[in-house]
């Protein structure tokens, strides 16, 4: 929790990893992708104040300790909701999987929600293995990375039949929530793998299931906000957004966060911290102190104590069911209650929070 | 490096002429080296941010020896920037120096990127996208690049409107505006550029608003959507735009020749 100016906060970090890029960890043959993918990663967190920038090493591989302490120990984290990211090709064990979250967070009973995810291209196979991750981790929610290369496809999209197929089985899991993050790769790859309208499609064809679109589709922000304006069930993710642009380019951050609060609203974002690119303190202090740098965005929505309330944990406690004691709830006179709009498909029990 | 090059460059071990082209006050039958060959490449643009490359900081350095043979070094934000932008890059940077008079020979290299072999392989053998990448891509990229310069526009269109609303124009009047009425900007110059690189309407008698799919003008009731719409393209792009630029400061320690800061912050 964060408490300022008398007004307590309860805090969902609903995009955060826990991965190991060291060379221990290096495809032999694809080191180059390994190498550059967790490089890449390292690049936004230059994007953060510099006394949060980590070294390469101490990026590519850090402890338990580290992200206990990083996270829940000074990072105000109350829950904190695991997003697998597999990339085999290039990490022999993964880079962030559903079972190595899970192990650290049955160590922490309370703290952790496991998601879990799957690759459409990995056929019957692959749904054997997303029911026993279901299973076995209780898991609600799934994140989706469509540039992940696997045996020679560079991507897929969520409209394929065969993603179909798999949303199917995940909703007849009792999976609720889809974060979403595009990447530079699909196939083909003369289009445009950062294209959102295939979100679209599923959250039209998916009415019961949540779609939050991490990054707020981030670089296509314009195409996710027009899209989520007529889809009820879609979600702007703010990793990224806020862990890349609040410190380095704060008026462009004002810019996309008035045209998220415009198009979106409130109730429809989540707090990311997208740890370990960025650690969550800086982001949520200086989100919570935020406001619009002068007169020139006078004609963009403003954010109150309310709204903050929601988007760093009100609205994502909601998706996960996640229990909020009352002195974190948003009180009568401060507008609605978070993720209400008209029919957001909520969890029917609350997500098993890992190990608990 | 050898004597009989001239060289703009980013790297630390070669020559750096400081800010701005080198030897510019000598124009009369001088030879198309880097200072030309850097307007040549101030031509291509970023199809997705809709930059020059060089002004985003994107050409590592560019080199042009006595006989003619020109060598480009480009380089992107990331590792894994998007292949099929990149390979558009590439290949425009490629026809823009090869078209200069005096050029025998260009070489194009895109360092540091996981398709870079494919890429500058493909370019150099005229190969195209889909060659180039076989069995990965079914067509060319004109598509992808029309998609961008509709967004262009988009984003030209609130940089073109935003002040003459700021002056205190009505935006309900922008609908009975041509191009004409709008007082001349860099701003405006680029909005008619990118509508006629679509083949749409760009004279003084065109309608400022239009529809970028279909040049159609845009109709009264949706003027208010039709504005919010290019505003939020705008700031997609350059917040974008932005975010690059960083990612490129933390890889390269130095500023491309011909780079710029972006406006905005």
């Amino acid at each position: 929790m964060y408490e300022k100016n008398g007004e307590k906060y309860f805090i969902v970090d609903s995009h955060m990893h826990y991965w190991n890029a060291a060379p221990d960890n290096w495809v032999k043959g694809a080191e180059q992708y390994a190498k550059g993918w967790i490089e890449c990663f390292h690049a936004y967190q230059s994007l953060g104040p510099p006394e949060t920038h980590w070294s390469i090493e101490h990026f590519q591989k850090y402890s338990e300790d580290d992200l206990m302490k990083d996270v829940f120990e000074d990072g105000h984290v109350d829950v904190a909701i695991f997003q697998p990211t597999y990339l085999k090709e290039w990490y022999a064990e993964g880079f962030n999987t559903t079972e190595r979250n899970a192990a650290l967070g049955e160590k922490h009973p309370g703290k952790f929600i496991a998601n879990t995810r799957f690759d459409p291209r990995d056929g019957d196979v692959g749904l054997k293995t997303l029911q026993a991750n279901v299973e076995r981790y209780g898991s609600k929610g799934l994140k989706l990375y469509t540039a992940e290369w696997n045996n020679g496809s560079r991507g897929y999209k969520l409209s394929d039949p065969a993603c179909y197929r798999y949303l199917e089985a995940a909703q007849n899991l009792g999976i609720k929530n889809i974060h979403v993050h595009k990447g530079p790769t699909i196939w083909p790859l003369d289009k445009d793998a950062f294209d959102v309208s295939d979100v679209d499609h599923a959250a039209t064809d998916f009415p019961d299931l949540n779609f939050i679109v991490e990054h707020v589709g981030l670089p296509r922000i314009e195409d996710f906000c027009f899209m989520a304006t007529q889809e009820p069930n879609v979600y702007a993710g703010l990793s990224v957004v806020i862990g890349g642009l609040m410190f380095a380019r704060p008026k462009f951050f004002a810019k996309v966060m008035g045209e998220l609060l415009f198009w979106v609203g409130e109730d429809k974002m989540t707090f990311g911290s997208d740890y370990g690119i960025w650690e969550p303190k800086w982001q949520i202090e200086g989100f919570v102190d935020w406001d619009y740098p002068g007169e020139e965005f006078s004609d963009f929505p403003r954010l109150g104590v309310a709204g903050k309330k929601k988007i760093l944990g009100l609205n994502a406690a909601r998706l996960y069911g996640i229990e909020v004691p009352a002195e974190y709830q948003l009180k009568d006179d401060t507008g609605g209650a978070p993720a209400e709009q008209d029919d957001a498909k909520l969890v029917d029990e609350a997500a098993p929070v890992a190990g608990a | 490096m050898t004597a009989s090059t001239t060289a703009i460059g980013a790297g630390l071990g070669e020559q750096s002429p400081g800010p701005g082209p080198a030897g510019t006050g000598d124009t009369a039958g001088r030879p198309p080296g880097p200072p030309r060959l850097l307007d040549a490449l101030g031509t291509v643009r970023d199809p997705e941010l809709d930059e020059p490359i060089t002004a985003l900081g994107f050409v590592a350095s560019c080199a042009l020896s006595a006989a003619g043979d020109a060598q480009v070094r480009l380089r992107l934000p990331t590792y894994f920037c998007a292949p099929n932008f990149a390979f558009l890059m590439v290949a425009d940077a490629y026809d823009a120096v090869a078209a200069l008079p005096g050029v025998r020979h260009a070489e194009i290299v895109l360092e540091d990127h996981f398709a870079s072999d494919v890429i500058n392989g493909g370019v150099a053998a005229h190969a195209g996208f889909a060659q180039s990448f076989d069995g990965e891509a079914v067509g060319e990229l004109h598509e992808l690049r029309a998609d961008f310069l509709r967004k262009a526009v988009m984003a030209g269109t609130d940089q073109v409107c935003r002040p003459l609303i700021v002056a205190g124009t009505d935006p309900a009047r922008l609908r009975g505006m041509v191009l004409g009425d709008v007082p001349g900007s860099r701003a405006l110059d680029r909005l008619r550029q990118r509508r006629a690189e679509l083949g749409l309407s760009a004279g003084d008698d065109a309608p400022l608003l239009i529809d970028p799919k279909t040049g159609a003008a845009i109709s009264d009731d949706a003027v208010p959507l039709h504005l919010r719409r290019a505003r939020t393209t705008r700031i997609s792009i350059e917040s974008n735009g932005s975010i690059c630029r960083g990612m490129l400061a933390h890889r390269y320690d130095s500023p491309g020749p011909g780079t710029e800061d972006e406006e905005d912050q």
